[in-house]
């Protein structure tokens, strides 16, 4: 098995064909995202690609008031502040991504526990075209 | 291995030095280290920086610095690893020294932010982080931070405001300290309402980036014999964890400050209980918190208790960022675990006026590299 498959562009393109994909060690029966040409536990390469679950729950967040420069290229910043968080997803795997369906105006109101469901979306324009994971609370 | 002393320290003012370059700042600190040791030359120099190359467009340092302070020819480094870098460098000087291989160095951190645009500094720290599964899902080195710290308050059940003491002390112990970038009293109303940055964490949470460069000079303690006192490095200690903090096993534990700490007190042959003062890395108010109790001083989820108790004010049980912290020192990121060193030493030799730990004896200093992915702990004594 070729190692190479298991790269940030193949894992972007799968994002981009809606599909959450992480690397698995059948050995470890564990799962990597990023994901890893190696497993880190028993160093075996015999990995596969797996889909991850699409829901989850949110571990953590923050509503961002001073962007980071790729947040204030699309839109956001002191102005319009977003959510980010930390998402575990049903098989305990936890990865982070901005959060929609919140209230931003109100912090207090997003709550650690809340469902989330994936959206696939892309950002940039031609070569720069980028997928993104982004979770959305569900009622 | 041989016993490391250090016998100089300098320091610049932390401050927006717009009228001076990277290259300035730190020869000043080191004409004023080396001039405190009384020495001309060293053999070494080893230098903590994180942002030259993003934000100045210089690498190279290392060579750059010897040969302005007047050292061309000696061996001389860049150290990065983000906000540690400085104590990184601190590290590599006393294994140099202490293996015998070199006979005396200069360590320093040096960093410039403020001629940069805050974005561009913004994104700049983010590199600290993990740029493909953190960054480019919004997340900057503060909300790194945030996050922690959201989960923190809903996990043990703590107010925002019980951590107003961690601010409130760094900005009390800054006012005596000439070098510190924020001389601004603070209380805790200015606190709660200060401006938000990423939620919880707001503006009086955070640290103050900024200029500046310190520097120490070492050398084996063994050349000093009938010298008194000496200052030491008696315990360091290095270790790391995952860049992005959703892969943490557990995310409120600085698990690289434990095993850090643990080796330091290890060669030491100290604990906690040993300690006079405690420069921590209080890049953020949270951090304070995880700090004190990764290193043995406070039980899981009961860093805040000991500031809502004093514990951490001057006189209490463990005095931490007595001249101020990142907090209102300042924090020129590359640069700030060798203020933490250059504090301690100061507070050994007696010079911390202001702030002084009556009859200080031994200081511990951590220096935290992004959120916690890599964590230096130095113990220092004076005998």
């Amino acid at each position: 098995m070729s190692t190479e498959k298991f790269s940030q562009t193949a894992y972007q393109q799968q994002l981009g064909e809606g599909k959450l994909m992480a690397s698995h060690c059948p050995a470890c029966d564990a799962s990597y995202l990023p994901p890893r040409p190696m497993c880190p536990q028993c160093f075996g390469a015999q990995m596969e690609w797996r889909e991850m679950p699409t829901r989850g729950k949110l571990a953590a967040f923050t509503v961002v008031h001073i962007a980071p420069t790729a947040m204030i290229e699309a839109g956001y910043g002191r102005d319009n502040p977003y959510c980010s968080g930390i998402v575990e997803l049903k098989n305990g795997l936890k990865l982070s991504a901005q959060i929609t369906g919140v209230d931003v105006s109100q912090p207090e109101s997003i709550k650690i526990g809340s469902s989330v469901q994936a959206e696939f979306v892309s950002r940039g324009e031609n070569d720069d075209m980028r997928a993104f994971l982004i979770f959305k609370v569900i009622v | 291995m041989r016993k490391v002393a250090i016998i100089g320290i300098g320091q610049t003012p932390v401050a927006e030095h717009w009228e001076k370059s990277l290259l300035l700042l730190a020869g000043e600190a080191v004409f004023a280290a080396l001039s405190d040791a009384n020495t001309p030359t060293v053999d070494a120099l080893y230098v903590g920086n994180m942002l030259s190359g993003l934000l100045e467009r210089q690498e190279h340092i290392g060579a750059w610095i010897a040969d302005w302070v007047g050292l061309r020819g000696i061996e001389a480094f860049k150290v990065e690893a983000a906000c540690a870098s400085g104590a990184a460098a601190f590290r590599m000087g006393v294994m140099a020294v202490a293996s015998g291989e070199i006979n005396s160095a200069v360590v320093m951190g040096a960093e410039k932010m403020t001629d940069s645009h805050p974005d561009d500094t913004t994104a700049a720290l983010a590199t600290a982080a993990d740029a493909d599964y953190e960054v480019i899902h919004g997340l900057s080195f503060i909300s790194l931070n945030a996050l922690i710290m959201r989960r923190y308050l809903h996990e043990y059940g703590w107010q925002h405001a019980d951590f107003a003491p961690f601010s409130i002390n760094s900005h009390t112990n800054a006012l005596s300290n000439p070098n510190a970038r924020l001389h601004i009293p603070l209380n805790k109303e200015k606190y709660i309402k200060a401006p938000m940055v990423s939620d919880p964490i707001n503006l009086m949470d955070s640290s103050a980036i900024g200029d500046g460069a310190a520097a120490v000079v070492i050398v084996p303690a063994e050349m000093l014999r009938g010298q008194q006192p000496i200052i030491s490095v008696i315990g360091s200690g290095a270790a790391t964890d995952t860049l992005a903090v959703h892969d943490r096993r557990e995310p409120l534990w600085l698990s690289a400050a434990e095993k850090s700490a643990k080796q330091a007190y290890r060669q030491a042959g100290v604990g906690p209980k040993d300690l006079d003062l405690f420069e921590l890395h209080d890049a953020f108010s949270i951090m304070a918190a995880l700090s004190l109790e990764a290193s043995g001083f406070a039980e899981r989820g009961q860093g805040p208790r000991l500031g809502l108790e004093g514990e951490i004010l001057i006189g209490g049980r463990i005095p931490i960022t007595t001249r101020g912290g990142l907090k209102a020192r300042g924090h020129p990121v590359g640069a700030t675990g060798m203020y933490q060193i250059v504090e301690v030493v100061q507070q050994l030799r007696g010079q911390a006026d202001g702030t002084q730990v009556a009859g200080a004896k031994i200081g511990m200093a951590q220096n935290i590299g992004g959120s916690g992915a890599t964590i230096l702990t130095h113990i220092l004594e004076s005998s």
